[in-house]
């Protein structure tokens, strides 16, 4: 799908673009003129009480349903004009982790992760080959020929968040990945979601509940060598892309990165931060 | 529970009924637009054909049986009782094994199809397979709807096929019937008209009962008790449009006979 030029000149650099974009569902907004960008290789973590409208970006950003107002370009297209044929092929591109990781439960491992890949009609060897790497990236090889009933909530996010990576996508979109989970399997998550924005370098949307898994993947890198993330120390010099963004009754409230976060006076947000009120 | 003003219950119902056009058109169009899924429609041909034929079986059976029963009553007070064969087929293949079948299956089939996508829907799956590229409406309501209409067609013959040895059997073992005469009546009575009015029914009813329950499915909000409520209204709303349908169906072809 060609890149229409007649776009604003940022979309090159910038994997998702928001210009005041606004939705309300009955009679209720929910996003009132949100204007957000994600660049290329950045990851965001959008935060907020429950209802902010946090997986509502998620969806709009998919053009799983269209604003009331505004324009949203997604790797240099409008999705706002674009019909649900041309969306099709720009969801190629971007894959999502659902917070009940929604996978079909009449299928196998195996078929949910090679979902995309069946669709397209790729050789059988190729999908076993494709679909092993994406569970090895996850650690869930040996689930392949297991159903969904019988995963654990860990895994089936898990198997999600393989599902997403198969097709090798620019932009990842994770809906409260880690909610309702026990902190060690929220860690390995989390380690995950670090894994693939440290070694693939994809550009991520976070919804969390979980302070702590924003700030994890603010001060933690993947280390490939010994597979595991580490932290950042004092003299290390890594920037590692992470920002956050904070919604509150429908309006962005906060979008900068960790250090900003820390010297934030906003009441709400210490509040919302579990931090100390500035005296 | 909060009332809602009239204006709003009507603007609902004329976007229902619009939403409700639109996946119906589509689910048509599809069939003209790859990708094409043949082998889930083959799949839903077998559970909605197949797993629908017992109750169709019966249904047939002992309608066949019970109509032989009550018009022999009537029949013999005139001593017409040699005309059993033509009342019961004319009466099985217009009107009663289209509607019948067709009811049974929608009982079985729409709610089936209403609550399989309404889980789907109320656990993000229809979401998961949009984001994954894939149009649920050509995945999942065209092999529905092209596997019912095909299959509710062969399911009423078989209808109207055993319906007619049902009223054999009580024609002949219980008010002493000839054979013969019971299966010569039963043919000549029919005409081309009769076969094609029986015939063109149950295309309309399968596919009113597939675009109902899917729907009604791809419509489910609210968790499991939405998927309930979802189930319910398909049946409903599937019966009530086949018998509304079958006597415009009627109607229009009786006219185009006389």
């Amino acid at each position: 799908m060609p890149i229409p030029e007649n776009l604003p000149s940022d979309t090159v650099h910038k994997a998702i673009i928001f210009e005041d974009v606004a939705i309300s569902f009955e009679g209720l907004q929910v996003l009132n003129g949100i204007s957000l960008e994600l660049k290329r290789g950045e990851t965001k973590v959008l935060l907020g009480v429950a209802g902010s409208g946090k997986s509502t970006i998620l969806k709009l950003a998919l053009g799983l349903i269209k604003p009331d107002r505004g324009h949203i370009y997604v790797l240099g297209h409008d999705i706002t004009s674009m019909t649900e044929e041309q969306l099709f092929e720009l969801r190629n591109k971007v894959g999502i982790v659902f917070q009940e990781s929604a996978l079909f439960d009449s299928l196998t491992v195996r078929d949910n992760v090679a979902f995309r890949l069946m669709e397209e009609k790729l050789p059988e060897n190729e999908i076993d080959q494709r679909v092993r790497e994406a569970l090895r990236f996850v650690e869930l090889e040996h689930t392949v020929d297991m159903f969904p009933s019988e995963l654990s909530g860990g895994m089936r996010r898990r198997v999600g968040i393989a599902r997403a990576i198969i097709t090798q996508p620019e932009i990842l979109l994770y809906d409260s990945p880690t909610g309702g989970l026990d902190p060690i399997t929220s860690t390995t998550i989390v380690e995950l979601i670090m894994k693939q924005r440290d070694v693939n370098k994809t550009s991520a949307f976070l919804v969390s509940h979980r302070l702590q898994d924003g700030f994890m993947l603010a001060t933690h890198y993947y280390d490939p060598q010994t597979k595991h993330m580490k932290a950042i120390e004092g003299h290390v010099a890594r920037d590692l892309h992470t920002t956050f963004l904070i919604l509150k009754d429908g309006k962005i409230i906060f979008d900068a990165s960790v250090a900003e976060l820390a010297k934030v006076k906003d009441p709400y947000i210490r509040e919302f931060l579990y931090l100390e009120p500035v005296a | 529970m909060a009332l809602s003003s009239p204006t709003l219950a009507i603007k609902r119902n004329i976007a229902a009924a619009q939403n409700y056009y639109f996946l119906a058109a589509r689910s048509v169009t599809n069939i003209f637009r790859r990708p094409r899924y043949i082998a889930d429609a083959i799949q839903q041909a077998d559970l909605i054909g197949v797993g629908s034929l017992p109750i169709v079986v019966l249904t047939g059976m002992f309608t066949g049986m019970v109509l032989a029963l009550q018009s022999a009553n009537t029949l013999q007070r005139f001593g017409s009782l040699a005309l059993i064969g033509q009342l019961v087929s004319l009466s099985m293949i217009r009107e009663l094994g289209p509607v019948l079948t067709s009811l049974m299956v929608a009982g079985r089939n729409a709610s089936g199809m209403a609550s399989e996508l309404g889980s789907m829907k109320v656990t993000e799956q229809i979401d998961a397979m949009r984001a994954l590229g894939t149009d649920p409406s050509k995945k999942l309501v065209t092999p529905r709807v092209v596997a019912t209409t095909f299959m509710l067609f062969f399911l009423t013959i078989i209808s109207d096929l055993v319906g007619l040895v049902g009223g054999y059997f009580v024609s002949y073992i219980l008010l002493g019937v000839d054979s013969f005469q019971y299966w010569n009546t039963a043919y000549q009575s029919l005409s081309f008209d009769d076969v094609f009015m029986g015939l063109i029914k149950p295309v309309f009813f399968g596919f009113i009962i597939s675009t109902v329950g899917c729907y009604y499915g791809l419509n489910t909000t609210g968790g499991t008790q939405g998927v309930g409520r979802s189930t319910t209204q398909a049946v409903v709303a599937a019966s009530i449009l086949i018998l509304v349908v079958n006597t415009f169906i009627t109607r229009i072809l009786l006219g185009s006979v006389s």
